[in-house]
């Protein structure tokens, strides 16, 4: 936990705008210099729910949500229910402020919308006594009234904000140029008022009594806001990808909304289906017939591409799918991260199937895997899925702008020209000899696509001989199938050795433990890893994004270089562990597991914490919500 | 200049350039009305100046489903109920290409008829052909969505509780803008019925009733048929919505009374194509989407030049 940072929590309710005014302060900090990194909480409801929005930023790097947070902006929900009523879902009209004290530091601020927030609410949470214990400075401050005044009442995030300047003694100089990105005319000039006004009265009725105040920093080059879902979506755009098909579902919909809003000026088509079989079904079509396409959902709707999957295996069409996963099981949480799907991602779709699957664990790699995953589909005719979850998707980051100054990819790989398909070889008939195992590369026979002069042939899920045809001949039977597995060791092999790892490592190389991890509980881990070095500790960590094909090399030398090693994933059943025992087939006894699954993700004090009680072996319990897995044999 | 050549191809056509030279020979039961689809798509394709190559047949699973195994053009045999999705997309991606769609009656109807439901309704332009046997014969024998009440299966012993689905109902109120029946004992008729509908710039329903001889033998040949264009006893005008719909539910009705109707219920030469009203609205670029990937000269945009957003 570090003093020189800040994370700024502006809680609510769903629908009451905190996600577009965190975005446009979130940027504003990144504006002044600083390094970002927000977390986004919201209930699976369009109005009213406990919501919070948590902005961590700091000179220093950020690769996580952080510890707790250190400034509250409680402002009330304006669609919460009759708080009169015993309510299922108590009493919601105080929850900005009421549920979100415990994670609150010692020597925190709180601002509180006192428009929504009343008194006797007040006195029941018993505030007074519990900031004096914890040392919090509360600031009541009427944002409602205030923005009724000069605007209209929604305008209260725009006050808030503005006392939240205020008491950091941040300059509003960037804060402004975003609102007049987003807005015009009255309503800009309503919330310029409002944003000045709640700053001014700040800094009149107040002597301020906190320590905390808006880190200072600087960039050395020009940052870009962006989630998880806009490099993938930007991934796919580089990589030529030019046709989507989907159906909504959270937390997908963001790479679907996005690639559907900029592909009309980019040439390229979206589709809104009737289900997830269709959706994965077009983009098997599409790419049948020759455009770079993408499909993708989350876990139910991933489900329903179960089918179409293995027919894009077993035909070699070339395939991105994109699971976006959420905690379940079945509609489980639908707002909350989980990294629960991993198993289903890996095994769905019967028969000996392949596919091959990337998983992300921050930003910048969401953007290479899904290039990665384009390329690899396109040159060896394989399914390849990039696994990610809602905590990814939704996280957004700084990232230097020239990342993304790159050279397309448009290519489809071993797509034959109708030139090359003259040359190539045919049946007695002039059928192209589509699947000929006989002078295939790595496994991959090149394709032609229809329309195309001397290409024709036939596509089936069904067993089929050279030029498609439906064939149970036990010879070609084998040699099919071989064919189709090596691709999987060829893939293997040119990640091993033509291309940069894709795992990420962490910490001193002789280290004496180690913490492994995948997707995107990478950057809790390698901040953990850095505190426990600091604690005195000797501990390194090794970050997967192959799921598969699986880089045994890699992960067998880690785990053998230390004494034991922590497996850490958001899910309940250990799914990554039990996969680096099935690849790797021994060390059983030196793997343990830090798993947490009630729907928040991993925060790096959670990680030490597990770490001393697991592997430091002291004797206690973990005081955090999450479960330790011993070796085998313990 | 064009990656795809054999489309627009103008020479002329032998019909046995629609044969595979070699194997395979169908393996459709003798007297099975899937010959009379694969019959008439080889006559239809030629006069309606297709070249193999520039044809994609996509089809889904069951005995109907190997029609692309028989017919020397693209093929593509998906997986169960799936043709649809995987048709349209393919002409959503090179619209140049001939699209044909087929499959049998529960293939369409039952596992894949929420795809048949929104592909009429999107009116892609394509043919859809639907072999309408009235049971599943490739898992021999089970009651099917268009089966009769009262038809008796080893799945229903005692007899289909269902009355059966009504498929040109179903097809005019999705929206599909061509709507046909015909039969596999009537070859000419079915012919001429494929060639409207490979003509036809919209989704073009056929529901072909194929008799199964060996797993329904109830429904006989579906003879005698009656052409409802020929025949004096119906008057109806197939540009008119309520009457082709009237015209449809009573073809539907007699059916399982031993009254056969065919010929064409409906057809909307107006209604836009789906690829039409996508490039309407800005979301679907003039020039085929495949071809792109080809042209040496294509500009390709970057996510960089979207990062002003995000700064």
């Amino acid at each position: 936990m570090s003093d020189d940072e800040l994370i700024w929590r502006i809680a609510g309710g769903s629908g009451d705008g905190i996600d577009s005014t965190s975005q446009n302060f979130a940027k504003a900090l990144m504006r002044s210099g600083l390094n970002v990194f927000t977390h986004r909480h919201y209930p699976s409801r369009i109005r009213g729910g406990h919501t919070y929005v948590e902005i961590r930023a700091a000179a220093h790097e950020v690769q996580s949500r952080g510890d707790g947070y250190n400034f509250l902006l409680a402002l009330g929900d304006s669609f919460a229910r009759n708080p009169q009523e015993e309510a299922y879902y108590g009493n919601e009209e105080i929850k900005p402020l009421s549920e979100n004290l415990d994670d609150l530091r010692e020597g925190g601020v709180i601002i509180y919308d006192e428009g929504l927030i009343g008194e006797d609410d007040i006195e029941a949470l018993d505030l007074e006594a519990r900031a004096e214990e914890n040392d919090w400075h509360v600031y009541p401050l009427d944002l409602r009234g205030l923005a009724k005044e000069h605007g209209r009442e929604v305008m209260r995030n725009t006050a808030g904000v503005g006392a939240t300047a205020a008491l950091l003694d941040m300059e509003l100089e960037h804060i402004e140029d975003l609102m007049e990105d987003a807005m015009g005319g009255d309503v800009l000039e309503a919330n310029i008022e409002i944003l000045h006004e709640a700053y001014d009265s700040v800094n009149e009725e107040y002597e301020f009594n906190h320590d905390l105040r808006a880190p200072t920093g600087e960039h050395d080059a020009e940052q870009a806001l962006l989630s998880g879902s806009n490099a993938i979506a930007y991934g796919a755009i580089d990589a030529g990808c030019r046709f989507i098909s989907g159906y909504p579902m959270t937390p997908w919909t963001d790479v679907f909304t996005i690639l559907s809003q900029n592909f009309p000026d980019m040439g390229g088509v979206s589709e809104q289906v009737e289900d997830e079989i269709a959706a994965a079904a077009l983009a098997v079509g599409a790419s049948h017939a020759g455009v770079k396409a993408m499909s993708g959902s989350s876990g139910g709707g991933f489900a329903l591409m179960s089918e179409p999957l293995g027919l894009a295996e077993m035909t070699e069409t070339p395939l991105v799918l994109i699971e976006a996963m959420r905690a379940g099981p079945s509609t489980g949480m639908p707002t909350k991260p989980e990294q629960g799907d991993l198993e289903h991602v890996l095994y769905t779709s019967q028969g000996d199937s392949q596919r091959v699957v990337f998983a992300p664990g921050n930003i910048e790699e969401a953007y290479e895997q899904t290039r990665l995953a384009f390329d690899i589909a396109w040159d060896y005719q394989i399914p390849t899925i990039i696994i990610y979850d809602q905590k990814l998707s939704g996280e957004n980051t700084n990232v230097d702008v020239e990342f993304f100054d790159r050279e397309p990819s448009p290519d489809l790989g071993s797509t034959l020209t109708e030139e090359e398909l003259r040359e190539a070889a045919h049946d007695n008939s002039g059928k192209f000899k589509r699947f000929n195992h006989e002078d295939a590369e790595n496994g991959v026979a090149p394709r032609s696509l229809p329309g195309q002069k001397d290409g024709r042939y036939l596509a089936t899920g069904n067993e089929h001989n050279p030029v498609g045809h439906i064939s149970e001949d036990p010879d070609n039977r084998v040699h099919q199938m071989d064919r189709r597995l090596e691709k999987l060791e060829s893939i293997r092999e040119e990640l091993d050795e033509e291309r940069e790892s894709t795992q990420t490592y962490f910490g001193e190389d002789d280290a004496e433990y180690g913490i492994i991890t995948w997707g995107s509980s990478q950057g809790a881990v390698e901040e953990a890893i850095e505190r426990l070095n600091e604690n005195g500790h000797s501990v390194k960590g090794l970050s997967v994004s192959d799921m598969v094909p699986f880089p045994e090399r890699e992960v067998t030398e880690f785990v053998e270089s230390v004494d034991e090693a922590m497996v850490v994933e958001m899910n309940a059943t250990a799914q990554f562990r039990g996969l680096l025992q099935k690849e790797l087939g021994r060390f059983g006894e030196k793997l343990t597991s830090l798993l947490k699954y009630n729907g928040n993700p991993f925060e790096p004090a959670e990680i030490v914490e597990g770490y001393e009680v697991n592997l430091a072996d002291e004797d206690r319990e973990p005081t955090a919500q999450v479960r330790i897995e011993p070796a085998a044999g313990d | 200049m064009s990656a795809f050549n054999a489309i627009g191809d103008e020479r002329e056509i032998d019909r046995d350039e629609y044969t595979p030279g070699i194997e395979p020979q169908p393996t459709w039961c003798p007297g099975c009305g899937d010959f009379g689809v694969l019959k008439a798509l080889k006559q239809a394709l030629p006069e309606a100046g297709k070249t193999p190559e520039e044809v994609l047949t996509v089809t889904g699973i069951g005995c109907s489903g190997k029609l692309n195994s028989y017919l020397d053009t693209y093929g593509f045999h998906t997986i169960h109920g799936r043709a649809l999705p995987v048709a349209r997309a393919a002409k959503l991606a090179n619209p140049e290409l001939e699209v044909i769609a087929a499959g049998g009656d529960g293939d369409g109807y039952g596992i894949g008829g929420n795809h048949f439901i929104h592909s009429a309704r999107e009116n892609h332009d394509m043919t859809y052909i639907v072999f309408n046997n009235e049971i599943f014969g490739l898992t021999k024998g089970q009651t099917s969505p268009t089966s009769p009440k009262g038809h008796k299966s080893k799945t229903q012993p005692s007899g289909s509780a269902k009355t059966p689905l009504r498929p040109l109902s179903m097809s005019l109120n999705a929206g599909a803008s061509y709507v046909a029946r015909t039969a596999a004992v009537n070859p000419n008729q079915a012919k001429e019925i494929i060639k409207e509908a490979i003509e036809h710039d919209g989704f073009a329903h056929i529901d072909f009733l194929t008799q199964c001889p060996t797993w329904n033998k109830d429904a006989r040949q579906y003879v005698p048929y009656i052409d409802v264009q020929e025949s004096d006893d119906y008057e109806f005008d197939t540009t008119n919505r309520e009457e082709a719909a009237e015209m449809m539910r009573e073809t539907e009705n007699v059916l399982n009374e031993g009254t056969v109707l065919t010929g064409r219920y409906y057809v909307d030469e107006d209604r836009p194509s789906y690829s039409q009203e996508k490039k309407a609205v800005g979301e679907m670029p003039d020039q085929p989407l495949a071809e792109r990937y080809f042209d040496d000269d294509a500009e390709w945009e970057r996510s960089y030049d979207l990062l002003e957003r995000h700064t």
